[in-house]
């Protein structure tokens, strides 16, 4: 029995590298969990990329919740990501605040233009500055913001239908609930 | 001639490289102090674009940001523990090169020592037992050694 030991504690070991192999298949290694869930969203007042001149803060979104969805005409993913807002943006049931990042309005707008925009508003954050009180590292990300302004689900990475469906939605349905 | 030129150029493209792989922004530091407390600072802090570099040396668009803003920040005469609350606030602990204790990293921290401990009592257990075996071996032996001695 004892003699069989040495051959235990190397099972042990693969199962721990099997493990981490595993694990590092379930998840996205890049992903940093965002510590602002259930916090209240960080205050903005940012220009509109339609209208420079009139801004948007959050205090003035309060009272119904909304998606905020970072992009930007530079971003890759932000493109591949772009058709699926289109198709099911409407879908979602609350407004898409289009949270346009580090991005020169002139290429915004020629992108909006070229595919299509699925937001019912965009907002300019041309600097990044606001951007890092929201902890955004990396386009696209979105936001689902409640009624109250508390930040309660955040995609690091594209919204795809699968996680439309799956993560999305349920979080937008309980919001409902709560708040009938 | 020509492996010399070729040679050259790799050697001047290698030291080109050197320069740029410290990022360096043209920030107003008021003197030498402030700039090498500022470095050791972002040194200190983790660049969230590509993991695996310190905020001093990426070149990623969200770093130089946030060397602005930690710059920013050192002006406003806010404390080192301070601007780096600041970005865990916004980035959690992920920032930080030097993750702090807490029930989550308790198995980081500690795991180490226990795995330590059991094997230093695995080895100690170990050497126990033979210790014993070998005491009764030569106890067996005993009997006849002192018939030859004597």
């Amino acid at each position: 029995m004892s003699r069989l030991l040495p051959f235990f504690g190397f099972l042990l070991l693969v199962a721990l590298f099997g493990f981490g192999i595993w694990w590092n298949t379930q998840h996205d290694q890049r992903e940093v969990p965002s510590p602002l869930i259930n916090k209240p969203a960080p205050a903005f007042v940012l220009p509109r990329l339609d209208d420079p001149t009139q801004t948007v803060s959050r205090d003035a979104l309060l009272g119904k919740p909304y998606l905020i969805n970072v992009f930007a005409s530079w971003c890759v993913a932000c493109g591949e990501e772009h058709p699926v807002l289109m198709a099911r943006g409407k879908s979602i049931g609350v407004p898409i605040v289009g949270y346009n990042y580090k991005d020169a309005p002139d290429d915004a707008n020629a992108w909006l233009a070229r595919h299509g925009n699925p937001y019912d508003m965009v907002i300019v954050d041309q600097e990044g500055r606001t951007a890092i009180d929201f902890g955004v590292y990396g386009a696209p990300e979105s936001f689902l913001v409640d009624a109250k302004g508390v930040i309660r689900y955040k995609r690091i990475g594209q919204l795809t239908p699968d996680v439309i469906e799956k993560e999305l939605k349920p979080a937008i349905a309980a919001l409902r609930k709560e708040t009938p | 001639m020509r492996a010399l030129l070729r040679s050259l150029a790799l050697v001047m493209l290698l030291a080109a490289g050197n320069v740029t792989a410290q990022a360096i922004d043209p920030l107003p530091f008021k003197d030498h102090a402030e700039e090498v407390r500022f470095q050791k600072l972002t040194r200190e802090l983790r660049c969230l674009v590509c993991q695996n570099e310190n905020l001093a040396d990426s070149n990623a668009d969200l770093a130089r940001d946030l060397r602005r803003e930690v710059f920013q920040l050192m002006q406003q005469g806010k404390s080192d523990d301070e601007i780096k609350q600041y970005l865990v606030d916004r980035y959690s602990d992920f920032v930080l090169y030097d993750p702090p204790v807490k029930s989550g990293t308790l198995l980081l921290w500690f795991g180490p020592l226990v795995i330590l401990l059991a094997g230093a009592a695995v080895v100690f257990v170990t050497v126990r037992r033979r210790s014993t075996t070998a005491l009764a071996a030569s106890t067996d032996n005993k009997p006849t050694d002192e018939g030859d001695d004597w």
